[in-house]
């Protein structure tokens, strides 16, 4: 049966980013009845039954991140959205903002009523100026509309959006970072405890959420929770803390395949399905290699394992740290993995943003030897401290502060531990530029 | 009463709110680290501290966290539990010093810092002998105009960002940043706003290893040579607690001691870089007398007879005319000797208080980025009051006379021609704005049939003087300075007063015909034992931080404490 986009239902149309196509089609309908019929408390509820879990990488649960807002807060409570969407290969948010800001504004609007926050911070990366002038239009639109501002649709609750334009780090996407960079200082994210629910902008109690989680706020709140649970991976009864994988979810697709994009699915679709059934199998004819399954930092997976289901689980169950952004990159048969493993660590060397020892030093050591590496000039020992100075570095181990330092490892290990006869053939072989895919290693 | 067990040794904690890092000190265990100081905010970016911590159940059972945690930012409660050498945290040190040199430079041989740089003794005791690391270093270039007191070798700097949050949390001033990301950040300024301020150089104390050097001390000495004693800074009436470092009678650099009784862990540049004078050529070397001929060079022994015949024979023809002048550049014990040996003249003997060297108001630290004082926040204070101990000098100035007569009674008895017989104890820090003494009342001195000064230079004073005793830097006596506070701290002297003279405390000993050396300890006990509002000197010691009023004073010396930085 073939899904029916939820999320992107409005992208494509032409009047998708103004406030008069999106009431057309329905828009600002399910705040109205929140604001009228429901409590904060309420709508808490709803998206917490609905098993609504972040899209923004870690996969926390929504509404129990709502929850740990200290009860009885006299305020202010703030609302983030983090729209940094730094990671690399990643551009779902890109096209919820860019196409149909109202949708998301609905999502910030609806939040802020249910933990009672009067400000919301539209925190989006420098880069992306056609969707920050999207959002500016959609906000605009409305406070006019009466959709923002004082007494909300008379129902006595105030709220006010900022766009604020970040200055293009990849940490500002870490929600402390973020938070930092929002108040004007370099984006160091913050030793936690205190989690910004308790202590966040301005030290004030704040919610850091990503428009794709917010748009499915709406969804959830028009379609009811029963709706979104039955889309998706209902947990493993086998895995008590496994919260399961409920709803839709934006794909980004991306890489040596012949149509990359962005496309919506049930949670759950194999790297497979979504290479060939939606982007169009890989470029010029060739095999995959491999592919990044969700972002960078979440580490490489081999062609072998493609039929993995890309939910908050199936990554991890082959050595990725997890779905991350679900923004899959391919690179096919003819890709040097030891190309990859340079450019990702030069990403990371670059991005690290210095504040703690290992990770600033690591990534940076990690590129040295890639860059050696790659000239040819690797040497077999060299697998071995990289495999160990990324498996050392990170939150994990409790040698960082944040997960970027994981993040970087992760790849590191992965691609040593998946693709090793490649590097060992590659050190062999000396400067060829292009290695010939190599039968994959068991791991 | 809460227990924290680190490395199995219980420790009390009391009701004290600790981290990892303050309670193992309390039990006498180092957790190594660097961006950690107990003055700054904690930012845990070193990551030098990981230690692995647990809960102790009232059971007897330990849990402990499954990961290594940064021990300066963990709080601990009773039944915590440090473990600081366990295979899990010796991995993760030693994996943090690996980092940590990758790109440090390791040029201990012409580095200042080796000998007590943090990186070394570190990588001593808890590093790897060798580095996996086999590609080139980065090398940023050296600033070393990042300040006018400061020298930045960017490439020796392991970003704990001590300094940058000094900048800001002490000084205010924030000129300090971190530009760049990762691996490539760097310490800098911002063009045009250099790293100025009157407490710059602390930012050197803090730095754990020879990045940011101090352009006063650069390539001066290598500081396995140098003695260090406690002392007290004479700059001003805050009377910081400090280190003189110095070498063969040779004053190299002060550093602050950290003392929260006085002024906590830092002092001011001006009172940092003040003690040149102590070094100079110039000072005067030996007693000079002036004769029919002119001046001539004499033994102490003859500098002190030749005064006391004087004072005799004037305080013989008038008693009124007998004055002494202290200054508040003295310490207590020198105070207390010159008075007593002018008392012992007569009760119309006149003592008097030198000009009290005041300079603009108090300036309080932290200032606001636009230089403005924050009210109710002062966390350093550099006073106006230029002189380490007046507050010494009046409670003897009270006990001798019942009250303290100010400098200018005795001006305006010297312009109408009373003053007889005087001596004028000097030891004034010469600040190069002009003498102590008021200029226009030089002239005057012609009138004075028989004058005595202390002072460390030739100066207009001097010039009219008939016996000049060369006077002591405060780096080369002991005794005890009573800060604003009030708070009797012990100076200790690191040189010998040069050439021929002696300390002043010396000069007045011999004056009064006391036999013996000065020993600060022996007349601090007289001192407290006879005057009831000194008493807090009366055991002779004073203990390393110090003795406020009402404290009791320590029994004993105390034992020399090998700093930890």
């Amino acid at each position: 049966m073939a899904y029916e986009p939820v999320l992107l239902a409005r992208v494509g149309k032409a009047d998708s980013t103004s406030i008069e196509g999106y009431r057309r089609d329905g828009g600002y309908e399910t705040l109205a009845r929140a604001l009228k019929d429901m409590t904060g408390e309420q709508v808490t509820e709803v998206v917490k039954g609905a098993g609504l879990r972040g899209r923004g990488g870690a996969g926390f649960p929504t509404g129990l991140k709502w929850t740990f807002l200290p009860k009885g807060h006299p305020g202010p409570i703030y609302l983030c959205v983090n729209v940094d969407e730094s990671e690399p290969c990643t551009f779902n948010n890109r096209v919820l903002v860019e196409k149909d800001p109202h949708q998301v504004l609905e999502g910030i609007i609806l939040a802020c009523y249910a933990f009672k926050a009067t400000t919301a911070y539209f925190y989006i990366r420098y880069e992306y100026g056609t969707g920050m002038r999207a959002m500016q239009k959609a906000i605009d639109e409305a406070y006019a509309a009466g959709f923002l501002g004082k007494n909300i649709l008379g129902s006595g609750y105030s709220l006010d959006v900022f766009v604020h334009r970040g200055a293009g780090a990849y940490i500002c996407g870490e929600e402390t970072g973020l938070i930092e960079s929002l108040e004007g200082k370099r984006a160091w994210p913050r030793i936690k405890p205190p989690f910004p629910a308790i202590e966040g902008a301005f030290r004030k109690p704040t919610i850091v959420n990503n428009p794709e989680t917010l748009a499915n706020v709406v969804q959830i709140l028009k379609r009811g929770a029963d709706w979104f649970k039955s889309i998706g991976v209902p947990p493993d009864p086998k895995n008590p803390r496994d919260a399961g994988s409920y709803g839709p979810k934006l794909y980004c697709i991306s890489g040596h395949v012949n149509n990359p994009g962005v496309v919506e699915l049930p949670l759950g679709v194999t790297v497979r399905q979504l290479i060939n059934e939606h982007g169009g199998g890989v470029w010029k004819g060739k095999k995959a290699k491999g592919c990044i399954p969700g972002g960078n930092s979440m580490g490489l997976m081999t062609e072998a394992e493609f039929d993995t289901p890309l939910d908050f689980n199936g990554p991890g169950r082959v050595g990725c740290l997890g779905l991350g952004t679900g923004a899959v990159t391919v690179f096919d048969e003819d890709t040097s993995i030891v190309d990859v493993l340079y450019n990702l660590c030069r990403f990371f060397q670059h991005e690290s943003c210095g504040q703690c020892t290992p990770c600033r030093e690591g990534t940076g050591w990690m590129f040295k030897i890639m860059k050696r590496f790659q000239a040819g000039q690797g040497r077999r020992e060299d697998l071995a401290v990289l495999e160990e100075v990324a498996d050392k570095i990170g939150i994990m181990p409790g040698t960082t502060i944040c997960g970027l330092a994981d993040g970087a490892g992760w790849p590191v290990k992965t691609a040593i531990r998946k693709f090793r006869q490649e590097f060992e053939k590659y050190i062999q072989d000396g400067t060829a530029s292009k290695s010939k895919p190599l039968p994959m290693a068991a791991h | 009463m809460a227990t924290v067990y680190v490395n199995d040794t219980p420790v009390d904690i009391g009701d004290e709110k600790l981290n990892c890092v303050q309670a193992a000190e309390k039990a006498g265990i180092l957790i190594p680290h660097y961006c950690y100081h107990p003055a700054l905010s904690v930012v845990a970016s070193c990551r030098m501290c990981l230690v692995e911590v647990g809960d102790k159940k009232p059971d007897g059972t330990v849990a402990m966290q499954p990961k290594v945690v940064p021990g300066c930012q963990t709080p601990v409660k009773d039944g915590t539990v440090i473990i600081t050498r366990s295979p899990k945290a010796k991995d993760a040190q030693e994996r943090t010093l690996e980092s940590l040199l990758l790109n440090h430079p390791l040029d201990c041989p012409v580095c200042d810092k080796a000998g007590e740089c943090s990186l070394q003794d570190y990588s001593f005791g808890y590093g790897k002998a060798e580095s996996r690391m086999n590609d080139e270093k980065k090398t940023p270039p050296n600033k070393p105009d990042i300040g006018a007191n400061i020298n930045l070798f960017t490439d020796r700097c392991i970003m704990c960002s001590r300094c940058v949050r000094f900048t800001r949390e002490i000084a205010g001033t924030a000129e300090l940043h971190i530009t760049h990301r990762g691996d490539h950040a760097e310490i800098d300024v911002f063009p045009g706003d250099p790293l100025d301020n009157k407490l710059s150089t602390n930012v050197v104390d803090l730095c754990p290893v020879g990045a940011l050097a101090s352009k006063d001390f650069l390539y001066t000495q290598r500081v396995w040579n140098l003695k260090t004693v406690d002392s007290v800074c004479p700059g001003c009436s805050t009377g910081c607690s400090i280190h003189v470092d110095g070498n063969k009678g040779v004053v190299y650099r002060l550093r602050p001691r950290v003392n929260p009784k006085a002024q906590g862990h830092f002092m001011c540049d001006e009172g940092r870089l003040g003690y040149h004078y102590a070094n100079s050529a110039e000072r005067l070397r030996e007693p000079i007398v002036r004769g029919p001929h002119g001046w001539s060079p004499v033994g102490h022994r003859e500098a002190v007879q030749r005064t006391q015949t004087g004072f005799n024979e004037y305080s013989l023809r008038s008693i009124t005319g007998v004055w002494g002048v202290l200054s508040p550049f003295m310490t207590v014990e020198e105070a207390y000797l010159l008075a007593s040996w002018i008392r012992d003249f007569g009760k119309e003997a006149r003592l008097v208080m030198g000009p009290v060297p005041v300079e603009g108001q108090d300036d309080h630290y932290p200032k606001d980025r636009r230089g403005n004082e924050i009210p109710g926040a002062s966390k350093f204070t550099i006073r106006s009051e230029k002189c380490p101990n007046r507050k010494g000098v009046e409670a003897i100035l009270e006990h001798f006379s019942g009250s303290v007569v100010s400098f200018d009674a005795f001006l305006a008895a010297l312009q109408k021609g009373q003053v007889k017989a005087a001596i004028l104890a000097g030891g004034y820090v010469p600040t190069g704005k002009g003498h102590w003494f008021p200029a226009e009342a030089v002239p005057h001195l012609d009138q004075v049939p028989f004058l005595v000064v202390h002072e460390i230079f030739k100066s207009p004073l001097s010039e009219k003087a008939h016996v000049v005793f060369p006077a002591a830097s405060w780096a080369e006596k002991e005794g005890t300075y009573i800060n604003h506070n009030g708070l009797a701290q012990a100076i200790h002297w690191i040189s010998t007063p040069p050439g021929e003279s002696r300390t002043d405390g010396q000069a007045y000993l011999d004056l009064l015909g006391r036999t013996g050396l000065m020993r600060a300890q022996q007349l601090r006990k007289e001192i407290g034992e006879k005057i009831p509002s000194l008493i807090q000197l009366s055991t002779g010691h004073l203990g390393s931080s110090g003795v406020l009023p009402g404290e009791a004073p320590p029994a004993q010396a105390p034992k020399q404490k090998i700093p930890v930085h």
